[in-house]
Parts: C-alpha cells; structure tokens; sequence
C-alpha cells in the first residue's frame, strides 16, 4: 500500500449513545486494509478513548485517521475548554469528569495514561478556551519503532 | 473452553438478538471483572469474558471494539435493550446471570479459567 487513506469523523458531544462508532469506523478500515490484529485493537482502544475525552468534556470533536503503508496516525480535535494543566491530566487516576460519566463506568483517569501506552508516538497540545488536538501514531511493523 | 459451553456450566441467559448459544464457539482465553471502561479497555486481552455490572451500551461497543469473546452482566442487571441492538450488530455474545461478579468469577476460576 503506497498511498494514504484519510479517514474524518465527526462525534457529538454528549451522546454516549454513538460513543465508538468512530472508532468501530477506523478498526473495520484498518481491517479490510490488512494491518496486523495487534496494531489494529491499539488503535481501536486509543481512538475510543479520545473519542470518549471529547463527548464528554469537549462537547464533540472529529476523529480523523490517515492509514499509510507504514504507519496509523490518529488525530483527535476539539474546540472544547480545553486542559489548564496537561501534566495534571495524563496522570492516572485524575479526573475532571462529571458524576453521570463516571456512574457509565467512565471518568476514572485512565483515558490519557491508556493513550500514551497503547501508541507508539503521542502528542497533546491544548489551549484553554480554545480547544485540543491528541496525535497518536501507530506502526505497522515493529521494526519501524 | 467455548463461550457455548459456560452455558451450560453457569446460570447464564444468552440476551443478544440472533444469536444461539450453540453456535457461540469462540474459545475463551481468560477472564477480567471490572465496572470502569477505561479499566477495561486498557487491561483486557482479546477472548477473555468480562463479567461487570453495567448494562449500557458502550459496554457493547467496548467489548467489539478490543475483540472480547463473551460479556456476563451479573447481579441480575439487566442490558439496556439498545445494548442488546449494539450486541447484535457486533455479534457480542452478552449473557445475564443472577448470580453476582463475585460469585460468577469464583465460577469462571474454577473451571479453570485464569487471568
């Protein structure tokens, strides 16, 4: 596969009810496009997490994935309240998120850390007022890290 | 050990439309017991069961999603019917069972079923 596949979703905020249809979306492409089972559940499990970060804190975003032969790179982008303390945020177990989400089973401060260890590369950048951007690359193959 | 076979070894009810227990022959590779998401997502191996007590439907999409071979929703909580649509159109096998998580995991345990 030389050329690249771009992939754009947009998730509503506060809908848990099609909460992962983008990530189902982006793991059926990666399948049918042939990349490995393992590479394939990281980015499922990656993209359902940010997916999930934007519905409930974000008021929705848009989920974007570009599939080249080599590599997944996931982009996750909001106009959202954005995070005052980002080094805050990617520790496990610290939350901001409301008592109705953390009733679903969701909000325990696991969605960043869950990020950071299932992709190979990880990037968050984000502006208070103005929204934020997670980038998440995966490889293919192993001997690409 | 198939997903059928729990079947007939716990007091489960198979709740996914469409589906039959007897043609539920995936085989299972262990099993996790959590109520968070994230937990879940983050921890759990394809072709485990997990057995929790939430019944909405992202537990459907979770489960598709990292590719788990069954899920109980145990105290006798009962799906809520959209999670049940999701389960159909992903073919998760979701059971019920009155019996709790804990007693459902000793269960699961000893029938040999680890981590």
């Amino acid at each position: 596969m030389t050329d690249t596949l771009k992939l754009s979703y947009y998730c509503p905020g506060d809908d848990f009810d099609r909460a992962g249809e983008a990530s189902a979306k982006v793991k059926k492409a990666l399948q049918r496009l042939g990349v490995p089972p393992d590479v394939v559940r990281r980015v499922a499990i990656g993209t359902y997490e940010a997916e999930l970060n934007v519905i409930i804190h974000a008021g929705g975003g848009t989920v974007a994935a570009e599939v080249s032969g080599e590599s997944t790179l996931i982009t996750v982008s909001d106009e959202g309240k954005g995070i005052p303390d980002i080094e805050a945020a990617l520790q496990e177990g610290f939350s901001t998120a409301p008592e109705y989400a953390r009733q679903m089973g969701f909000g325990a401060g696991m969605g960043l850390p869950n990020m950071m260890k299932c992709s190979d590369e990880f990037n968050i950048e984000s502006t208070v007022g103005k929204g934020t951007v997670i980038t998440m690359r995966f490889y293919h193959r192993s001997e690409d890290l | 050990m198939q997903v059928k076979e729990l079947t007939e070894k716990l007091e489960l009810t198979l709740v996914t439309p469409g589906l039959k227990a007897e043609e539920l022959t995936a085989e299972i590779a262990g099993g996790y017991v959590s109520d968070l998401l994230s937990n879940v997502m983050g921890q759990a191996r394809p072709g485990q069961v997990w057995v929790t007590m939430q019944g909405h439907q992202n537990v459907a999409a979770v489960a598709a999603l990292i590719g788990l071979a069954a899920v109980i929703v145990a105290g006798g909580a009962k799906p809520a019917p959209d999670t049940l649509e999701r389960a159909a159109a992903n073919d998760v096998a979701v059971f019920t069972t009155p019996l709790s998580a804990f007693a459902a995991a000793g269960k699961l345990y000893a029938l040999g079923l680890r981590d």
